[in-house]
């Protein structure tokens, strides 16, 4: 059985690097692994997704409506574009960060207000909590990438060493402790 | 040894196990990783080549001398290099000789949706296409196997999503081979037409050798489950069928696509009640299953535009759909913007003020059409936007040339921009061309160039001096401002949209996400200044946005450009008294 994590955020917020940490710890238990990046043009500061599948065997590397486990979104209004792609039962953890697009820079658009609550409202199970508090509190804002696979940690069985020794491998040394700071802070909170 | 790699990545790996020796490319989503992958291996002599063009030719000059070569790219790239692919066919090769051409469905990053699948045709060459990293890696080796063995070019065909996703390969040592001898032969090598007719039979010739490859080559392979569906397919459109039929239908996947099996088609096809072709983009292999007689269904339920996925194949073929939740809300878009720091930006916001008529190029910049500044007129390709302006000067006259420019990227213009710059020299338009030097080729990810200074490889090198070089080519007046410097942009635009000579406008600042640029602590806005106005949201910077009636700058966004300071006519943005 395949299962699906998607990664959603806001160019430049540091999702591709999620999607990685979580990449090689998936292999690191011997699943066969899947990730699907965008690149080029729709990174720079445009909606970004990644797909993460693993299990006996992965063919196709994305991920279609009704068809997510797991959804990791960095910022709310795009974890409410993509909660389609969410299962019925799937879980979606959102950083209730607001990031404006240009259109509601512009005033061409409106930032829906309480989206949060509005996703809950259709059925969904949410998980939400201020992610950028958090990666503030370990250290940089930079970390709010960190801090969401803390969380995220939380729906899969795979042993805090593991985790331990994916960031390792993962992130440069240097912000090694802040980036462990920050997992355990997304992990743990309230 | 197992490891998870992108697509791009097992292909560089898959040239340096082949003991490829020269790699020559120009950037271009989604192919660029490639040539920067192959770069980090000290075994294969990598470069960055200032366009298409250039990159095939210096592999092919190598692969004739021995060794094995490479050059990768994306769709449109082809375009450039099609020249020497045609003739490269007619040659063929003495080391082995692929080009990588990465097609983009859905055009994640391009300005078309063009199937490359058409040049392996056109110029008679074989083309592979892999549908997972494991395969991009096998496949590129086996490219150069084929084309010692059948004395050609082969195409490497990715597509976006083999391209950037990652799946597990397993790794071997390379393979160093011995420079082949080179022997002078100008009746294969020398291409005038009394050679080129006795070339072309050979090419006809090694067409039919290739066609029995393809009948029995280890890359197409049937996978007989049950006779209901049958689906023949090639690349990722594979794994996409795999996922939605599994084992409810029969397949038929195509590694080799050009040129197709015949034989082994109509086998597979007389032993499935109806049988579907799933390919993205064009009817390639659908119309070559009718050419042959065999009765397929493809483009009548399948599009032939943008990307499928598992879902395409689910609805189309079984007719099902997965229910999914949707908030009952508009969602505003999130197009994407120029980032926090652009030095594209201020040089955009001049021109807005002077409301000229913009020729457009591909980059970053191209970004700039969209709202709020809104400022293109027209983009096509690479180094369009300067030889069309000076067709819409030659057009529309003088009087609008005093209205009009051109704006290109210092990498977009070596690429293929200073011909056309030439060409305003030469047939004197007076056309004010920009080039917007921001140190870096930036849309795809911070690549070299040659006006850099540095080699792919981060060693220092030459750079073109571009001041020097358009005057080198009949400029006489060319100017360099700072874009984050609205007034010195906007008095250079005045004076050269005056003059009644061609000149050229630099605009130069380095890229703000570049490493060794130092950024400024983050502006504030004081409220109580703040009257609401929205002139600083004009320039379209993501880190300003309107709260409660009042400007607000993010702080984990800002750098600090400074750009929107001189806008606010009540002195309401500051750096707050930081230093």
């Amino acid at each position: 059985m395949t299962k699906n994590i998607m990664i959603v955020g806001v160019g430049g917020q540091g999702t591709l690097l999620a999607s990685r940490v979580l990449g090689n710890a998936l292999l690191s238990l011997n699943y066969d692994v899947k990730i699907s990046e965008v690149h080029g043009m729709s990174q720079r500061g445009g909606s970004v997704v990644t797909y993460v599948k693993y299990g006996d065997k992965v063919c196709s590397p994305i991920i279609e409506k009704g068809e997510a486990d797991v959804i990791l979104a960095f910022e709310s209004l795009e974890a409410a574009r993509w909660l389609p792609y969410l299962k019925k039962d799937g879980k979606l953890i959102v950083n209730t960060q607001q990031i404006d697009p240009m259109p509601v820079i512009t005033g061409a658009a409106q930032y829906p207000e309480n989206i949060i609550e509005k996703i809950k409202e259709t059925g969904a199970n949410v998980d939400a909590l201020d992610c950028l508090a958090l990666a503030e509190q370990a250290g940089s804002p930079k970390a709010v990438n960190i801090v969401l696979i803390g969380r995220l940690s939380n729906y899969f069985d795979i042993s805090d060493d593991v985790w331990q020794k994916t960031l390792e491998s993962t992130v440069p040394a240097k912000f090694l402790e802040m980036n462990k700071k920050a997992f355990s802070l997304g992990k743990n909170a309230d | 040894m197992k490891r998870l790699m992108q697509g791009n990545e097992a292909v560089a790996r898959g040239l340096y196990e082949a003991g490829v020796k020269v790699l020559s490319s120009y950037p271009g989503t989604p192919s660029t990783e490639i040539s920067e992958f192959a770069a980090k291996y000290p075994e294969i002599y990598a470069e960055w080549a200032p366009n298409e063009k250039v990159a095939c030719e210096t592999a092919i000059g190598a692969a004739i001398n021995g060794a094995r070569a490479f050059s990768g790219m994306k769709h449109v790239g082809l375009n450039v290099a099609a020249d020497p692919l045609f003739t490269a066919s007619y040659i063929g090769t003495n080391g082995g000789l692929v080009f990588g051409v990465a097609d983009d469905p859905g055009m994640h990053s391009s300005q078309n949706e063009q199937d490359s699948r058409h040049y392996a045709i056109a110029s008679k060459v074989p083309m592979l296409e892999p549908s997972d990293s494991a395969e991009c890696l096998s496949y590129t080796k086996a490219a150069y196997e084929i084309s010692e063995k059948y004395d050609t070019p082969v195409l490497l065909r990715l597509s976006t999503r083999v391209s950037h996703s990652s799946s597990v390969v397993e790794l071997s040592e390379r393979t160093e081979l011995p420079l082949k001898e080179y022997t002078k032969n100008p009746g294969k090598n020398v291409m005038m037409p009394a050679m080129a007719k006795g070339r072309h039979i050979v090419v006809e010739e090694r067409t039919k050798a290739l066609l029995e490859l393809a009948e029995n080559c280890p890359f197409n392979t049937v996978e007989f489950n049950s006779a209901s569906i049958g689906v023949i397919c090639a690349g990722i459109s594979y794994q996409y069928a795999k996922e939605a039929l599994g084992e409810k239908a029969s397949y038929l996947k195509l590694g080799l696509i050009n040129p197709m099996p015949v034989q082994m088609i109509k086998d597979f096809a007389a032993k499935c009640d109806k049988v579907y072709v799933i390919e993205q983009l064009d009817p390639v292999i659908e119309n070559h299953c009718k050419t042959i007689g065999v009765d397929v269904i493809g483009k009548d339920v399948f599009s032939l535009l943008g990307e499928f996925s598992q879902s395409t194949v689910e609805k189309n073929i079984l007719g099902e759909q997965k229910e999914f939740l949707t908030v009952d809300e508009a969602i505003p878009n999130r197009p994407p913007v120029m980032c926090c720091g652009c030095p594209h930006r201020g040089l955009y916001y001049a021109l807005k003020k002077k409301r000229v008529y913009v020729s457009g190029d591909i980059g970053c910049y191209t970004l700039g059409a969209l709202p709020p500044l809104g400022m293109m007129d027209t983009c096509v390709c690479m180094g369009a936007s300067v030889s069309a302006l000076h067709g819409a000067v030659k057009a529309r006259g003088d009087e609008f040339a005093k209205k009009a420019v051109a704006v290109i990227g210092d990498s977009t213009f070596i690429h293929s921009g200073v011909t056309g710059l030439i060409n305003i020299a030469y047939n004197r338009s007076i056309s004010t061309v920009i080039i917007l030097d921001n140190s870096i080729t930036g849309m795809t990810g911070h690549q070299q160039n040659p006006t850099t200074g540095y080699t792919i490889k981060g060693d220092p090198t030459a750079a073109v001096n571009l001041e020097n070089l358009c005057r080198a080519v009949g400029i006489n007046k060319v100017t360099v401002v700072d874009p984050y410097n609205l007034s010195e942009c906007l008095a250079a635009l005045d004076e050269h949209l005056s003059l009644d000579e061609p000149s050229v406008i630099i605009s130069r600042r380095p890229c703000a996400l570049l490493k060794y640029v130092k950024h400024n602590p983050p502006l504030k806005i004081d409220s109580e200044k703040c009257r609401g106005c929205k002139v600083c949201m004009g320039i379209g910077c993501p880190a300003i946005s309107i709260r409660k009636g009042k400007a607000v700058i993010d702080s984990t966004q800002c750098v600090g450009c400074n750009l929107c300071t001189g806008l606010c006519s009540f002195g309401a943005i500051s750096d707050g008294g930081d230093k």
